[in-house]
């Protein structure tokens, strides 16, 4: 699975001698219209159309009565220049960043060590690891919140005495309750949760190498640290880089794991308030807050935008440069 | 880049883990494999054995054992007179099934058009359904709502079931387009010059030969329908309607106080889903393994 | 042969198709219902056995469903499904301009022709009518008091009594911490609301002197910043040392279960909570009021006007609906109300005698204390940013510690200002 930009254009070009080509020119293709339509016509109605009717509507506001009137870009100068609106947004884009910040650091280093350590020859147990590792990933992300919720709840004390018996007690702490280690306690329970993914894509990756390259590298006196570095990581590279933009897709659209354990206002004072959770609340209000749903609409296109840049910043440099790296 | 950094740190445990030679190195990589299985575990664990325990036991001693004493099914009485997790259940199960069957189907069909043959927008759609990959269908859910109300599918499961057949779409596009184009042209050319018609030569030659890709398309597709909380929370809140992630989360909303109850309807919500994926992990692990072969 | 194929696929589609049809009709509120929407999931099962089976009893032929939603979730989804058109008939509404602004929607019927309306007095129905008080949108159900529970029995083991003035206050705190294990002040600050709810809008009152403050913080007349404001949160502030051991993380929830398992002292409570204590406490628990500031003579409570219940506009069955809520109006309603959810004080002009004895305790402070509402509900919580929001955040880093009294108060202070004329 690589999904590079040369790939993507690639995948368009019909094949060029093919027999069918000749056969399309002549009568109207149905064939084409019968393959092709029900996943267009789903997928425009109910994904491009609303994306764009969303940056549409994003321009409009609203008065008391929910009519709409055209506004410009004034929802958007409120979310950036207005200071109750721009500070909420600018906290819940540096707590995202924080949250990937987190994923990319824990989650795929250790996805990849688990992967390296399942794919040792001849590793017995190997797919029992496997499938136990792997389930957390199979539950629901509001399951998983409210049962660490429930362990690290300073009331059962199931953390605390576990850390009091490592000898640890002293450093037990309400770290879903604190502002300053909320947001990182979230990430580790959302980095627990999905290190299975990575896992899973690099263990295949890792299968597909050819195992005479590695073979003929160790025959040749190869150190297995050299085989690691040089043979195996540089093969790696495109699947640990397309499990990195996945997860920065994920991330920026997380929502469930923080609406389930710290709710809509993502407290200690919005510490733990990502893009996620300031779009459900810009869109369907809080307790004595109205929701705005033309206001929910720029916030939307500004997470649009966020992750649009980030794809692309991925495509022209991250992507390119392995390719480059790779020949 | 980033990942380059990143792979830093354990890669120091990996190389003690391998360095060593025979046995050492077998049991250090046992070892590691071990502790992170129980860290994988233990917090279901946990969860499953206190939802067996009385209220006193479960605060006592939330490590130990239900033994005879304090053993009880009260919690799971009141959850399943208190709720309908058997229509949660149904409503997740058919949600799920339908949009993966839809999605497999439509994607399938979408990729092979867009792999065999040429016509006009060919570059266009295929690189609308890319774009889709990267951007979240949940930034249009403003108008998405607004659709369902005007078309009145607002607390159906038809709402989802649409929304999760767009959303899975684009991914299931891009992995078998991948595929399909590695089946040997000879194949097809056989077929068109015994007359077989396009209909036939997808359905029996190609559809069949994509197998293993339909597989890793269907576990991306249903984790995410499976857990998501946001479009049931917004389109089908409805009681008859609620999937699973949503009643366990409104269920715990309403019954925070009864810790009984709250544990039982996670073990409710949690066990069906870990004996599906017990019986179905090998094909499920196959099937991400041969997408990410690819 | 092929074409038999490609039948037997499209068959097979079709089928799908009826399938998926059929959980295209909508399953929910089949149109002879009556459908309640509320946040008091707590409740349901008062109205299932009891409210609804009385009503029918006189008009057994409209069937009437209750039907709640999680309290954090409530205004969210209500909104959410008037948006969609799949509301219940009948709303419960919270008071002022969360309803306001549903009624200027369109979303509540106008109930000033509803006969049931003439038995509540002019100052019930404020908070649900029109700033100028031409229309009234909503009919008023209950009032709940703000005010202190605490566990007799833990109490009498210390030989502690009923703290009065503030200085008691915080030296029977002291005497629990110092003298036994319990915790003494049975309060988180995870949920948030509790700390602004149950904290701020319960002992403030006494230091901005009920309606007077409120009025003039209306008015603009007084600011948030101003002594009697900042004084509350400098209450709450010395609160922290006494709160359970990881209070950051307790959520409303594990509040009422430390107390009810009996490892907490003292409450900071909704006369709601009576209701859940009752099901749940094994020991004897009683009320006090919010303490007083040394030397005044008067005391200030939170009576506020917190549940009414409205007509949706767009409800198919207006007639019914409308019978539902003059029967509401009346006394037998208000009789089984206040009985079985104790706590929940009726606000018609029916006498009603209440039987339990903590709700008799809070009900009595009406005689003894000036009342008010929650400062926050009228007016004040409009704009960008939301006052009420900001009381919950500002109130809770006080109680933590992460904010001082003094910047709690600029900081609701100068985001009324952003929006709200009197104060700019």
């Amino acid at each position: 699975m690589k999904p590079t930009a040369s790939d993507t254009m690639s995948q368009i070009q019909p094949q060029a001698d093919n027999g069918p080509l000749t056969k399309v020119s002549k009568p109207f293709p149905w064939h084409i219209v019968f393959f092709l339509g029900p996943a267009l016509l789903i997928y425009v109605a109910i994904s491009v159309y609303p994306l764009l009717d969303t940056l549409r509507l994003g321009l409009f506001s609203e008065d008391e009565t929910g009519a709409k009137f055209f506004v410009g870009l004034q929802n958007y100068s409120n979310l950036l220049l207005n200071e109750f609106w721009s500070e909420p947004f600018w906290n819940a884009l540096k707590n995202n960043l924080i949250f990937f910040a987190i994923h990319m650091a824990l989650q795929n280093p250790i996805g990849l060590l688990l992967a390296m350590l399942l794919s040792s020859p001849k590793l017995r147990l190997s797919g029992t690891y496997r499938t136990l590792i792997f389930m957390p990933t199979m539950l629901s992300v509001v399951i998983i919140g409210f049962v660490w919720q429930l362990l690290l709840s300073p009331l059962w004390g199931i953390s605390e005495d576990f850390m009091y018996n490592i000898g640890l007690g002293n450093y037990f702490d309400a770290w879903l309750g604190k502002e300053s280690t909320a947001l990182i306690t979230l990430s580790l329970i959302s980095v627990w949760q999905f290190v299975g993914i990575p896992m899973m894509l690099i263990y295949a990756a890792l299968l597909n190498i050819p195992e005479d390259l590695t073979d003929a590298a160790v025959v040749d006196g190869a150190k297995s640290r050299h085989v690691f570095w040089h043979i195996k990581l540089p093969l790696l590279l495109p699947t640990i880089s397309m499990v990195s933009i996945l997860t920065f897709v994920a991330n920026f659209n997380a929502f469930e794991l923080i609406y389930a354990v710290k709710g809509a206002l993502a407290g200690p004072n919005f510490s733990t308030d990502i893009m996620g959770t300031l779009f459900y609340r810009t869109f369907f209000g809080f307790q004595l807050q109205q929701g705005s749903p033309t206001m929910g609409a720029a916030v939307a296109t500004l997470m649009f935008l966020i992750i649009l840049i980030g794809v692309m910043v991925y495509l022209f440099f991250v992507q390119r440069r392995i390719q480059r790296f790779q020949l | 880049m980033l990942a380059k950094e990143a792979i830093a740190t354990p890669s120091q445990d990996w190389k003690s883990a391998i360095l060593r030679p025979g046995i050492l190195k077998k049991l250090s990589v046992h070892a590691v494999l071990i502790t992170y299985t129980v860290i994988a575990l233990f917090p279901i664990l946990v969860i499953l054995i206190n939802a067996f325990k009385s209220r006193k036991a479960i605060f006592n001693d939330p490590l130990a054992l239900p033994d005879a004493s304090t053993f009880t099914l009260v919690g799971f009485t009141e959850v399943l007179e208190r709720s309908t997790f058997d229509v949660f259940f149904f409503n997740s199960l058919v949600v799920t099934l339908l949009s993966l069957f839809f999605v497999l189907l439509f994607g399938a069909m979408a990729a092979w058009a867009l792999t065999e043959y040429k016509f006009r927008g060919n570059l266009f759609i295929a690189i609308l359904f890319a774009m889709g990959i990267m951007i979240p269908i949940r930034l249009g859910t403003v108008s998405i709502l607004q659709l369902m109300v005007d078309l009145h599918l607002v607390n159906t499961l038809a709402a989802l079931v649409l929304v999760y057949i767009a959303q899975g779409l684009p991914l299931a596009v891009y992995i078998l387009s991948e595929f399909i184009r590695t089946i040997p042209k000879e194949l097809k050319e056989a077929a068109r010059c015994d007359n077989v018609s396009e209909y036939k030569i997808f359905f029996q030659i190609v559809l069949p030969l994509i197998r293993p890709a339909l597989a890793t398309v269907a576990v991306f597709t249903m984790i995410p329908i499976w857990n998501d909380l946001w479009f049931p929370l917004i389109l089908a809140p409805s009681e008859s309607t609620q999937t699973i992630t949503l009643g366990v989360q409104q269920f715990i909303g309403q019954f925070v106080t009864d810790w009984n109850a709250v544990l039982s309807s996670l073990t409710l919500a949690i066990v069906p889903v870990l004996i599906l994926y017990l019986v179905f992990s090998r094909q499920l692990i196959r099937g991400l393994t041969a997408g990410a072969v690819k | 042969m092929c074409i038999s194929t490609i039948k037997n696929h499209l068959s097979r589609l079709t089928k799908l198709g009826l399938v998926a049809t059929i959980f295209a009709s909508p399953m929910s509120g089949a149109a002879d219902k009556l459908v309640i929407e509320s946040w008091r999931n707590d409740d349901a099962k008062i109205w299932n056995d009891v409210i609804i089976p009385a009503f029918n009893k006189q008009h057994p032929d409209i069937n009437v469903v209750f039907s709640p939603t999680p309290p954090a979730d409530y205004n969210s989804a209500l909104q959410a499904k008037l948006q969609a058109g799949t509301a219940g008939d009948l709303i419960t509404c919270r008071p002022f301009d969360t309803s306001l602004a549903l009624y200027k929607k369109g979303n509540l019927e106008k109930l000033n022709e509803l006969e049931g309306m003439n038995n509540f007095p002019a100052v019930a129905k404020t908070a649900w009518s029109t700033d100028e008080g031409d229309d009234v949108f909503c009919l008023p159900m209950a009032s709940v008091i703000h005010g202190f529970i605490y566990n007799k029995e833990i109490f009498k083991d210390l030989g502690l009594s009923v703290p009065k003035t503030e200085t008691e206050f915080f030296k029977v705190l002291e005497n629990i911490k110092e003298n036994s294990r319990y915790v003494p002040l049975v309060m988180g600050t995870a949920d948030q609301w509790e700390a602004a709810t149950m904290g701020f809008q319960n002992v403030g009152p006494n230091y901005w002197k009920g309606e007077d403050g409120r009025a003039a913080l209306i008015s603009g007349d007084a600011k948030l910043t101003d002594p009697e404001y900042v004084q509350v949160w400098e209450h709450m502030a010395k609160w922290g040392p006494f709160m359970g051991r990881g209070y950051q993380a307790q959520k409303y929830a594990d509040s009422q279960n430390l107390f009810t398992l009996g490892r907490g002292a003292i409450y900071p409570a909704g006369s709601w909570d009576i209701t859940t204590f009752n099901d749940q406490a094994e020991f004897e628990f009683g009320a006090f009021p919010p303490p007083t500031p040394d030397g005044q003579k008067t005391c200030y409570i939170s009576d506020h006007t917190d549940i009414g219940i409205g007509l949706n506009a767009a409800s198919s069955q207006k007639e019914s609906a409308r019978t539902f809520l003059n029967w509401m109006a009346g006394p037998e309603f208000a009789e089984l109300y206040a009985n079985s959810l104790p706590g929940f004080f009726p606000l018609a002009n029916h006498k009603v005698s209440i039987k339990d004895p903590v709700a008799k305790e809070f009900l009595s402070w009406r005689n003894q204390c000036e009342q008010t509402i929650r400062n926050s509900y009228q007016i004040l919580s409009r704009g960008t940013p939301n006052m009420e929001n900001q009381l919950w955040n500002v109130s809770v880093q006080v109680l933590n510690g992460t904010m001082d009294p003094a910047d709690a108060g600029k900081e609701v202070e100068s985001g009324l200002k952003a929006w709200y004329p009197p104060h700019q």
